[in-house]
C-alpha cells in the first residue's frame, strides 16, 4: 500500500508537465493543423538552455527558468516565421514534412554544440526529501509540480478569458469566419506556435534539473506528447491535461509492478488500446480530422 | 573492375538494400498517401525473425518451453517476409479506422514499442548483445556438390540486385493492377473514389501489408549479408532516411525511390571522405528535406521528366500528343 502511495505521488508530479507538453501540441494542432514533430525538441531546448543558464553561466535556478521558458517561446516564434507562415494552406502532409525535417535537424544541432553526454543541471533545493508517513518527494519535484500546475492554469486563463484566446478559440472553429469577423489568422498562429513551444520548453526547463539531459531526450517527449493527444482527442485541451496524468499514472505503476524496461512503451499500447476502440479518443466530443 | 573494390561493392550493397525498403516505403507513401514513420520497425523485424528462425531459439512463455531447430537461411527469409506483413496486415487494420496523422503517430509508436521489445527481450533477442554469427544464404545441396554461397560481397551484390529487381517487378505489377489502380485513385480523392464502390480501407490495408512484407524481405537480406543485428537496426534515424529517399527522388513514380535511395546512399559517402561530423550529415539531411519540400514538392524524377518533356514538345509543332500527359500533370499538382 505504502509503495503504491508512492507511485501515485511520483506519477502526479510527472504528469504535471506530461500536461504541458500535451496541451502545448494539442492547441498547436487545433488551431494550425500542423502535427507538430519540433515539439520534443522545443522540450529538449528548453533543459539545455536551462543547463547552459544555471551550469555555464551560473545565473539563479528561477531567474534561468523564467528565461528558459522565454526563449523556447522566441525558437518557437522563429520556426512559426520561417518554416510554416508560408505553408499555411498547405496540406497536413507537407507541413509534417517539412517539421520532421526542422526535427532532425535541430537535434543534430544540439548533438553538435552539447556533444551526446548527457548533463546534469544543479537545483537550490535542499537534499533531504519531504518526508510524509511512508510516502516521501523530493522538494525540486514538488517544485516542478507546483510550476506545471500554475502554468496550466495560466494558459487555461489565457484561452478562456482574454481576447487573444477568444480569437484562438475562433480560429479552432472556424479560421474562414474568424478571418472574415476581422481575426489576424498570421498573427493567431503566431500566437499558438509561441505558445505551445513555451510550454514545451518549459516541460523540458522543469525535468531536465529532476533527470538529465541529452540530445535525444525530445524523441520520447515528442511521442509521449502524441500519446497524451491522441488519448485526450486532437485538439481538446482539458482531454490532454487528464491526458497528461493518465499517462503518467500508467507508466508509474507499468513500471512499478510490471517491468521497468517497458515504462517507455505505455504511452504507445495506450494509443494502440485507443485506436481500438476509441478512435477519436477519450473525451472527443466531435470527430476533428478528416 | 569497380566490382574488385570491396568497399565499395558494401556501399553499393548496403544502399541496394536501402533501396529495396525505400521502395517498399514510397507504395504507401506515394501511391496511397499515408506516411509510415515506423517503417524500420518491419525492416527490423525481417532482420530479427530471419536471423532467430536461421539461428534456432528456446524460449520458456509462462514456464512452457517453445523453440525450434536451426533452419535454412532461404526458409527463415521467407518466414521473415510473412511476420513482417502480417506486423503490417494488424496496423494497417488498426491505424485505419482514422487515416493521416493517426497512421503516422501510430506507425511511429510501433516502431518505438518493437525497439523497446528488441532491447528488453534478452532471452529471446539476446538484448543489446546482440544476435551474432548469423548464417549467410547458401542454394543447393551439398551432398550433390552444385552449392551457391553468398558469404562474399560480390555473390552478395547479385542478390541484393536480384531481389531489387524483383521488388521493383511486383511493385510495378501491383500498381498497374486494379488495385493499385484504386489505391491511386484513394490518394487523389477519397470520397470519389468511395463513391465509384472502391472499399478504401480493404486497399490501404492491403498495400500496407505488401509494403511492410518487401520492408521485411530487405531486412532479412541484410541480417544474412553484415551476419549480426542488434536493436539499433530499429533507430528512427532510418526510417527517416527512407522517408528522405523517397520524397527527394519522388514519391508515386517507380523510379523515384530508386534515383532518391541512390542520392542519399552514396551521400553519406562523399560527406565522410570529406571528413565531415555525423551530425552536420544529419543536419544536412533535415535542410535538404525541408528545402525539397519547399521547392521540389514532387520530387527529382516527376521534375526531371517534365522537364525532358517540354524540351522535346516545344521543338515539333505537334502539341496534341504532349497535352493529355501535361495536363494529368497539372490536375495532380493542383490538388498537393
Amino acid at each position: 500500500m505504502d509503495q503504491f502511495l508512492q507511485h501515485v505521488v511520483n506519477a502526479l508530479i510527472l504528469g504535471g508537465t506530461y500536461a504541458l507538453l500535451g496541451i502545448g501540441l494539442t492547441l498547436i494542432f487545433g488551431i494550425m493543423r500542423v502535427v507538430n514533430f519540433t515539439h520534443g525538441e522545443l522540450y529538449a531546448f528548453g533543459a539545455y538552455m536551462m543547463y547552459m543558464l544555471v551550469m555555464v553561466l551560473g545565473l539563479n535556478f528561477f531567474v534561468s527558468l523564467g528565461l528558459a521558458i522565454v526563449l523556447g517561446i522566441l525558437l518557437g516564434a522563429a520556426i512559426q516565421f520561417i518554416l510554416l507562415r508560408k505553408l499555411r494552406d498547405a496540406d497536413i502532409d507537407t507541413t509534417m514534412l517539412v517539421m520532421i525535417g526542422a526535427w532532425i535537424t535541430l537535434q543534430n544541432t544540439e548533438q553538435l554544440i552539447w556533444s551526446g553526454v548527457a548533463k546534469s543541471i544543479d537545483n537550490p533545493f535542499p537534499d533531504s526529501p519531504l518526508v510524509i508517513g511512508a510516502v516521501s518527494a523530493s522538494w525540486t519535484r514538488i517544485f516542478v509540480l507546483i510550476v506545471a500546475l500554475a502554468l496550466i492554469a495560466g494558459s487555461y486563463a489565457l484561452i478562456n478569458r482574454t481576447k487573444l484566446g477568444k480569437a484562438m478559440r475562433a480560429t479552432f472553429q472556424d479560421r474562414e469566419t474568424a478571418a472574415l469577423m476581422g481575426v489576424n489568422i498570421n498573427a493567431i498562429h503566431m500566437a499558438t506556435f509561441a505558445l505551445g513551444s513555451g510550454l514545451a520548453a518549459a516541460a523540458g526547463a522543469l525535468l531536465g534539473p529532476v533527470f538529465v539531459v541529452y540530445p535525444t531526450m525530445g524523441d520520447l517527449a515528442s511521442l509521449k506528447a502524441f500519446a497524451i493527444v491522441i488519448l485526450g482527442g486532437l485538439g481538446n485541451i482539458a482531454g490532454a491535461t487528464i491526458g497528461g496524468f493518465i499517462l503518467a499514472f500508467m507508466e508509474e505503476l507499468g513500471a512499478g509492478y510490471i517491468s521497468s524496461g517497458y515504462r517507455d512503451a505505455m504511452g504507445f499500447l495506450l494509443i494502440i488500446v485507443i485506436l481500438l476502440f476509441k478512435p477519436t479518443g477519450l473525451f472527443a466530443r466531435k470527430e476533428r480530422i478528416g | 573492375m569497380w566490382l574488385k573494390d570491396f568497399y565499395v561493392l558494401h556501399v553499393l550493397i548496403t544502399t541496394g538494400i536501402f533501396i529495396i525498403a525505400a521502395m517498399s516505403l514510397n507504395l504507401l507513401l506515394g501511391y496511397t498517401g499515408q506516411l509510415s514513420l515506423g517503417h524500420v520497425a518491419f525492416f527490423g523485424i525481417g532482420a530479427y525473425v530471419s536471423s532467430l528462425v536461421s539461428l534456432g531459439f528456446e524460449i520458456n512463455v509462462a514456464g512452457i518451453p517453445i523453440g525450434i531447430t536451426p533452419k535454412p537461411v532461404w526458409f527463415a527469409m521467407l518466414w521473415a517476409v510473412v511476420v513482417a506483413g502480417l506486423f503490417g496486415w494488424i496496423i494497417g487494420r488498426i491505424s485505419f479506422k482514422v487515416r493521416g496523422a493517426y497512421f503516422v503517430i501510430v506507425t511511429v509508436s510501433f516502431a518505438e514499442v518493437v525497439r523497446l521489445v528488441a532491447l528488453n527481450w534478452v532471452e529471446l533477442t539476446q538484448g543489446p548483445m546482440a544476435l551474432n554469427n548469423i548464417p549467410h544464404l547458401q542454394l543447393g545441396d551439398p551432398a550433390t556438390g552444385w552449392v551457391v554461397s553468398f558469404l562474399r560481397k560480390p555473390q552478395s551484390y547479385y542478390l541484393m540486385l536480384v531481389f531489387a529487381i524483383v521488388t521493383y517487378i511486383v511493385i510495378a505489377r501491383l500498381v498497374d493492377s486494379r488495385a493499385g489502380r484504386a489505391m491511386i485513385a484513394l490518394r487523389e480523392n477519397e470520397p470519389l473514389a468511395t463513391s465509384v464502390g472502391i472499399d478504401v480501407t480493404r486497399y490501404l490495408v492491403l498495400a500496407t501489408a505488401v509494403s511492410a512484407g518487401i520492408a521485411g524481405a530487405a531486412g532479412a537480406l541484410y541480417a544474412h549479408y553484415i551476419r549480426i543485428v542488434d536493436p539499433d537496426v530499429f533507430l528512427f534515424i532510418y526510417t527517416v532516411t527512407m522517408v528522405i529517399m523517397v520524397i527527394t527522388g519522388g514519391k508515386g513514380t517507380l523510379a523515384g525511390p530508386i534515383v532518391g535511395g541512390a542520392l542519399f546512399g552514396l551521400f553519406p559517402e562523399v560527406l565522410r571522405s570529406m571528413s565531415v561530423q555525423p551530425e552536420v550529415q544529419w543536419i544536412v539531411y533535415g535542410i535538404l528535406m525541408i528545402l525539397v519540400v519547399y521547392f521540389l514538392p514532387e520530387g527529382i524524377v516527376p521534375a526531371v521528366s517534365r522537364w525532358w518533356r517540354s524540351y522535346f514538345a516545344s521543338s515539333p509543332p505537334d502539341i496534341g500528343v504532349a497535352a493529355p500527359a501535361g495536363e494529368g500533370m497539372e490536375t495532380r499538382r493542383g490538388r498537393s
